[in-house]
């Protein structure tokens, strides 16, 4: 699927450049070691501002739950409805969220639970994004 | 004069303040709305500040206030989510020019100061105080209600408006550019409708508690029914066409499990209430309708999107936050207006409330009982965006309708109309009054 690009900011230039070497970071609170995703200015749990790290992943996850897509309002996306779409739960944190178009599985076929890996997929700008695949048995 | 947003202070977000200060002693008198249309069809008097003057001037009018003695107003500013005026679009300048103009001329066109109001209705000559309640008709009425309980005004109108223009809610702005900000991309290059969110909460409903979709048809068929019978909805104004089940279960996915009639339909709208103190009921043409506590939820989820366990958590507390203020249990409920844009959200509230005792998980088998507002257990009997449109304002006219005993057709008649509560949206951040037709 071909997803918009993606012209990182200041903000959320980490997350981007490591997932161009294709590697999973997620932002992390130094004063109370809490990941949260999205990023955030401040920290959503001790409101610590200034104190963050981009911390690797795994890259393992879960299928926590999905939907599927039949009315996206994104125009570059309308021309692969009906699709996927997933929330992936990390297993270095499943209280961490990650969405998923779950490249592979066919729609409306989801495998609740089933354990996944992170892939990198190019979008319409060339900047890679996280994906996700389950992994066989 | 320069318009504030409400500070957080005047809502109640946290649980343990104990009885609301002002319990009783706020109420709502006259209701007001605006005709509604599908679209905006570029007249000046089909304009959204158009519509807004007309459900102010109903809402003086239905009260019996003269327009002088009005010395408080508070608006929400935006009136739309997902119908924007497209950046480079020649400005509709025979509407703009047709009003008294501020320094935006989208004001009144595509969003609403109140300083345009003001501007456009010189009845109101004694207007001191102004502020913003951003977001729904739901935040307003907090606001309102606080601030004559504060004494900041004594006699407030309160407005929620919507424009809709042509075009595809949601397709423009960056849903229709090659490329995303990468923080906003993180959240949004997935592609999820705005239901999506919903429909991923009510699916981990159906699997946990062994539920379906089809058991939604009940609450659908009743909330349409109920809308019909609302004068001042979308559907009975232009579209009197019933919901059947048949209809509702055929209906095409939009963000499966959400179909199209799960998804509320983007109207033009306006309503507006005067609000004053209970010691000037005497003054009024119509019947107080008292203000026992209002509430408000402003939790997040932890991460992407709000799981069933925090949705679950937070309509709990959010109950707790509404019955503490008030002064009352779930038992005092004659009947609830709770938030149903998109309808997979109403069970959550209902389940939070523990409506008729139901418990987490219950909801769905409460809506295949009777339901309807002649029964002993009425579900959303203003019939809620499903049955009127999107507006997040039904829920609230109703309440006071049914209390005022005015509610025509729709009036409850299984039950005495005594306490109810309305408001939402999310299960995570939304805004409740309880209403009483009594201060006590």
């Amino acid at each position: 699927m071909s997803k918009q690009g993606v012209v990182p900011d200041d903000f959320s230039q980490p997350f981007w450049d490591a997932a161009n070497e294709e590697r999973l970071v997620i932002q992390n609170c130094l004063e109370c070691n809490r990941l949260q995703h999205p990023p955030a200015e401040t920290c959503r749990d001790c409101g610590a501002g200034d104190s963050f790290e981009w911390k690797p992943m795994s890259g393992r996850g879960t299928i926590y739950n999905y939907g599927v897509v039949h009315d996206c309002p994104v125009r570059l996306l309308q021309e692969d409805q009906p699709f996927n779409l997933a929330v992936i739960m990390l297993d270095d944190d499943p209280g961490i969220q990650m969405f998923s178009h779950l490249p592979g599985v066919p729609v409306d076929d989801v495998p609740v639970g089933a354990a996944v890996e992170v892939i990198f997929e190019p979008t319409a700008n060339g900047q890679l994004v996280p994906e996700w695949r389950v992994i066989d048995d | 004069m320069t318009t504030p947003t409400a500070p957080d202070a005047m809502y109640r977000n946290d649980e343990g303040l104990g009885i609301w200060e002002h319990r009783g002693k706020v109420a709502a008198y006259g209701v007001g709305h605006g005709p509604t249309s599908r679209r905006w069809d570029g007249r000046p008097e089909t304009c959204v500040g158009a519509i807004t003057i007309q459900a102010l001037r109903k809402a003086i009018a239905d009260a019996g206030v003269a327009p002088e003695q009005i010395d408080g107003l508070v608006v929400v500013p935006v009136t739309t989510t997902g119908a924007f005026w497209e950046e480079g679009k020649p400005l509709p300048m025979d509407v703009i020019e047709s009003f008294n103009q501020t320094d935006d001329p989208l004001d009144g066109v595509a969003k609403l100061s109140a300083e345009w109001l003001l501007a456009n209705m010189p009845e109101l000559t004694n207007v001191q105080f102004t502020m913003y309640g951003p977001g729904c008709m739901s935040n307003a009425l907090n606001v309102a209600a606080q601030a004559v309980g504060d004494g900041l005004t004594h006699t407030c109108l309160v407005v929620k408006s919507w424009h809709n223009f042509e075009g595809r809610y949601y397709q423009s702005g960056a849903n229709v550019e090659d490329a995303l900000p990468g923080t906003a991309a993180i959240t949004r290059l997935w592609g999820g409708p705005a239901s999506y969110g919903t429909a991923l909460q009510f699916a981990e409903y159906c699997r946990k508690y062994g539920k379906t979709h089809e058991m939604m048809a009940p609450f659908m068929e009743n909330s349409r029914r109920n809308g019909l019978m609302f004068p001042e909805g979308y559907w009975a104004q232009h579209r009197p066409e019933e919901l059947g089940r048949e209809d509702y279960l055929a209906a095409r996915w939009i963000a499966k499990p959400a179909n199209l009639f799960d998804n509320d339909i983007p109207i033009m709208m306006s309503g507006a209430y005067l609000f004053s103190t209970a010691e000037r009921a005497g003054d009024m043409k119509q019947k107080p309708v008292y203000i026992l506590n209002h509430a408000s939820s402003n939790a997040r989820p932890r991460s992407l999107t709000p799981t069933l366990d925090e949705v679950e958590a937070e309509t709990a507390r959010t109950a707790r936050k509404i019955y503490e203020g008030a002064g009352i249990t779930a038992d005092d409920l004659s009947f609830e207006n709770m938030y149903d844009g998109f309808s997979l959200f109403h069970q959550f509230h209902l389940e939070g409330l523990g409506y008729r005792g139901i418990k987490f998980g219950e909801a769905l088998d409460f809506y295949q009982t009777d339901i309807s507002i002649e029964g002993p257990n009425p579900v959303s009997p203003s019939g809620g965006n499903v049955g009127s449109g999107r507006s997040r304002v039904w829920m609230h006219t109703d309440c006071i309708q049914q209390l005022q005993g005015r509610a025509g057709p729709r009036q409850v008649t299984g039950v005495e109309p005594e306490v109810a509560v309305s408001g939402g949206p999310m299960p995570l951040g939304g805004n409740f009054t309880v209403w009483s037709a009594s201060p006590d």
